[in-house]
């Protein structure tokens, strides 16, 4: 055998080779994720020259910021004389000026306090309504809190607010004590107990009492609310009143009465059928119209009950979803055991029905919170265009647009974006449950 | 023992109104139609009092009398010495007018913004992802009002296009072949004019042009015989397997007799032109309207976008692939399989964004753009100080607007959804 036709074995294997260039590391994801064809190339490329202009246009406007300024003219001069002749930038001067009436309107800015308590008692009022872990003695705090929310922010007399609060007390201790014998006495006791106790007893006892124990906070009148206060205030008020309601009429739209059912569907289609505006302007035009002669009430209170009307059609809608999207063998279970129609809907139904239907509820509570804003159109001092106006209508602020457009933009997205992350969070948790 | 006589005699008693279930929703609703009745009746007897002491009575009358103000944009010819009610009609069309280009607008942007926030470009799908955020979660009073200050405070005066005779340039130029100019007090943008124009038929609303009409008919007759001509290839597909190519027959079909008619009544573009201090020739478009449709277009879209991207993930991959396993293409793939299913996802939340964006438009009242809120619910109203009239009479016909357009895509919605059987 000659040795040329001996074969060569290779007794180990050789190193591993590092990838191509093209297949790892940066090279890699680029190539993928950005470069991946050719239409994907020119979608890049004009991605990036989307970036490109937004900042070449932006940067400088912002780089050029003046804080410390009390007026457009001494914003331009300390941009002028800092980065020379016809350059522009941001004057947040008068969001440091100015802060406190696109959060809190013409409210005293001495009692501060107050909102900003009612504000923190907003999230211990509804943290356990959201996290079901928390102890369910918190709802107790819940359930008083917007009459707190109420005395805490217009302030006045402490007796009035206890005053309603012993009004539901009385008909929640009608209903447990003849509940048991009977739901119908129950439910007429419950209903005329506080009617007639607010009609005729609150009146002298809260003259009595306010004599006796003058327990009070200094009134601030409504037309002093503005900016976030006002949005929160209507926004939450308008949600917190809106949901038994909707609750009702979404169970109205279930029920087989004929007379109950149209009447809900009527109502529910009117008021979706309408812009919010219409709304408002029936809530500072028409009202007195509707209300005996001489009524005159406040504008704020006119409007949230406008708006609680427009949020409970809609929060219906989100009922009424979650109740058809329970399993038709929850129902049927219910009848089986012998359950009346509320307690079926108290015990089985409403309890799962809602539990699906507050992501839903979230996102109406955001599209109500942003729809606050339209309050401008009535007079009230909205953040977005009523306190910019204000603060334009001053001839130091003469001429300032983006600067406010920003400010109050940043705070609606911050806070709408927050809730919507929230519903999205909790509707995966719920998918969860319900496979 | 028992017998039949021991069986109870069904004699009515009273309380089987409460206990018995047969007659309990009977009683419910003979209650609540009572207090429905005497609700109605208290806030009637009310109203009836209220108007009574203001010494006003309920009548629509006024709607006949002269009204007396100008609106900027009219669709269809109106003057001054109209009544109020054509006032109205002006402010409805506007209404529509803006809503209809609105929700056009909003779909094609939303339904790119939505296909882009799905591609695989990582750049791309951030952007989009940014836009949908950023609009979603702002008022769209926001963006409306960022609008009309971009057109009012940013955009050059009319007389800044002016060619300065001393540096021979214009401090502002035209944009888009010198056919649209963006100024502070309106954006100027060509017209459509007809050399051999057919005339117009007069009619009491308003007088419609016989060119459009001919225009019209002539596109529908296209699109008609484009569908003939896609069902005779589909018929030729089915008995030899080979479609005939088409796509070349379909764009002459639908191109070329329109463009035919246009030339031969003489139509062409006039681009605006400066005159002095303002531009003529061309159309002077209000920034209010345009700002009230750029703002309800974008934030609309940022829904429309989410709501189109739902669609398309709702539909399961398996579709996608047992779609190129019968060797369909992608593009066959995307017309046949994906889109006739996701559109039965996407089609009910559009209809309620394009009830949304219709009842959002009533927001022109932050830039003074005239429409029905502006006419009905604005000067009318305060001219002729009958509040309860006019706005019940704005709320009735936004209710049949909408319940028109709900009707109108729900009809859609019923052709195209999964029939069942």
């Amino acid at each position: 055998m000659s040795p040329q036709s001996q074969s060569f074995v290779r007794a180990e294997m050789l190193p591993p080779k590092a990838p191509p260039a093209t297949q790892s590391g940066v090279l890699k994801w680029l190539r993928e994720n950005l470069f991946s064809g050719p239409l994907n190339t020119v979608l890049t490329l004009a991605g990036l020259a989307v970036v490109y202009l937004l900042v070449t246009h932006f940067y400088p406007w912002f780089r050029h910021s003046v804080w410390n300024a009390n007026s457009m003219a001494e914003c331009r001069a300390t941009i002028a004389a800092t980065w020379g002749e016809g350059a522009t930038g941001a004057c947040w001067g008068v969001i440091r000026e100015r802060w406190h009436q696109f959060l809190f309107g013409f409210y005293p800015p001495e009692l501060y306090w107050r909102p900003i308590l009612t504000f923190l008692g907003l999230f211990v009022a509804v943290a356990p309504v959201l996290f079901t872990g928390l102890p369910r003695q918190m709802l107790a705090f819940s359930a008083a809190f917007p009459l707190l929310a109420i005395w805490l922010l217009w302030g006045g007399s402490v007796w009035p607010v206890v005053m309603i609060a012993a009004g539901f007390a009385l008909g929640f201790a009608a209903l447990k004590v003849l509940g048991p014998r009977s739901t119908l006495l129950a439910t007429i006791a419950a209903v005329v107990g506080p009617v007639l106790f607010w009609l005729f007893v609150t009146g002298p006892v809260d003259d009595l009492l306010t004599q006796i124990v003058p327990i009070a906070l200094t009134p601030v009148a409504s037309d002093r609310f503005g900016g976030f206060l006002l949005a929160i205030t209507i926004g939450a008020g308008g949600i917190a009143l809106s949901l038994p309601l909707g609750v009702v009429l979404a169970l109205g739209r279930q029920s087989n009465m004929f007379l109950i059912k149209s009447l809900s569907v009527m109502f529910i289609e009117f008021i979706r059928g309408v812009p919010l505006i219409t709304l408002l302007f029936v809530a500072s035009l028409l009202l007195n119209y509707f209300l005996p002669p001489g009524t005159q009430f406040d504008i704020i209170l006119r409007v949230m009950i406008l708006v609680t009307l427009f949020a409970a059609a809609y929060i219906a809608e989100v009922i009424r979803g979650g109740l058809a999207a329970l399993p038709r063998g929850q129902y049927e279970a219910a009848d089986a055991l012998g359950l009346d129609y509320w307690k079926a809907q108290r015990l089985i139904i409403l309890p799962q029905a809602l539990k699906i239907s507050i992501p839903g509820i979230v996102s109406t509570f955001i599209g109500m919170f942003k729809d606050t804003t339209l309050v401008t159109f009535v007079g009230l001092f909205d953040p977005l265009k009523g306190i910019p106006d204000f603060i334009r209508a001053d001839f130091a602020w003469k001429g300032i647009y983006w600067e406010p457009f920003l400010f109050v933009g940043a705070i609606f997205f911050l806070l709408n974006f927050s809730m919507s992350r929230y519903a999205m969070y909790l509707e995966r948790k719920l998918k969860r449950d319900h496979r | 023992m028992t017998s039949a006589s021991d069986v109870p005699e069904h004699r009515f008693r009273l309380s089987q109104l409460i206990y018995d279930t047969r007659y309990r929703s009977l009683t419910i609703q003979v209650v609540t139609l009572m207090l429905v009745m005497a609700g109605a009746g208290w806030l009637i007897d009310n109203t009836i009092q209220n108007l009574h002491q203001l010494g006003k009575d309920f009548n629509f009358s006024f709607l006949g009398n002269r009204a007396g103000y100008d609106i900027g944009q009219q669709l269809i010819p109106y003057t001054n010495d109209n009544t109020h009610a054509r006032a109205m009609l002006v402010g409805l069309l506007n209404t529509l007018w803006v809503s209809v280009l609105g929700c056009a607008t909003a779909t094609v942007l939303g339904v790119i913004i939505g296909v882009l926030r799905l591609s695989n470009n990582w750049l791309v799908g951030r952007l989009m992802t940014v836009y949908v955020e950023t609009f979603r979660n702002i008022p769209v009073l926001l963006w409306i009002l960022g609008s009309i200050a971009l057109l009012t405070e940013v955009t050059p005066s009319p007389r800044d296009y002016k060619i300065d005779a001393a540096t021979g340039a214009a401090k502002a130029e035209m944009i888009l072949f010198d056919s649209i100019a963006f100024t502070n007090r309106y954006t100027a943008i060509p017209a459509v004019r007809f050399e051999n124009s057919l005339g117009a038929i007069p009619t009491p609303l308003a007088p419609i042009s016989l060119n459009f009409l001919a225009l019209a008919a002539v596109l529908i007759a296209s699109v008609w015989a484009n569908r003939r001509l896609k069902a005779h290839a589909a018929r030729v597909q089915e008995t030899t397997g080979r479609r005939p190519v088409t796509w070349w027959k379909s764009l002459a079909l639908l191109t070329v007799p329109f463009l035919g008619v246009f030339v031969a009544l003489g139509g062409h573009l006039v681009e605006p032109a400066l005159k002095g201090f303002n531009f003529t020739g061309g159309m002077n478009v209000s920034n209010a309207f345009v700002a009230l449709w750029a703002g309800l277009s974008l934030y609309t879209a940022a829904f429309i976008a989410e709501i189109v991207r739902a669609g398309i993930l709702a539909i399961s991959k398996g579709q996608t692939e047992a779609a190129y396993a019968l060797g369909l293409r992608p593009n066959r793939t995307m017309s046949l399989v994906v889109l006739p299913q996701a559109l039965r996802v996407i089609v009910p939340p559009l209809i309620s964004q394009y009830l949304n964006l219709t009842k959002n438009s009533s927001l022109a009242i932050a830039v003074g753009y005239m429409d029905l809120r502006g006419t009905l619910g604005g000067i009318t109203l305060n001219q002729t100080g009958r509040e309860l009239e006019a706005i019940l009479l704005m709320m009735l016909i936004y209710l049949a607007v909408s319940l028109t357009i709900s009707g109108l895509m729900n009809l859609f919605n019923n052709a195209v959804k999964l029939k069942e059987r």
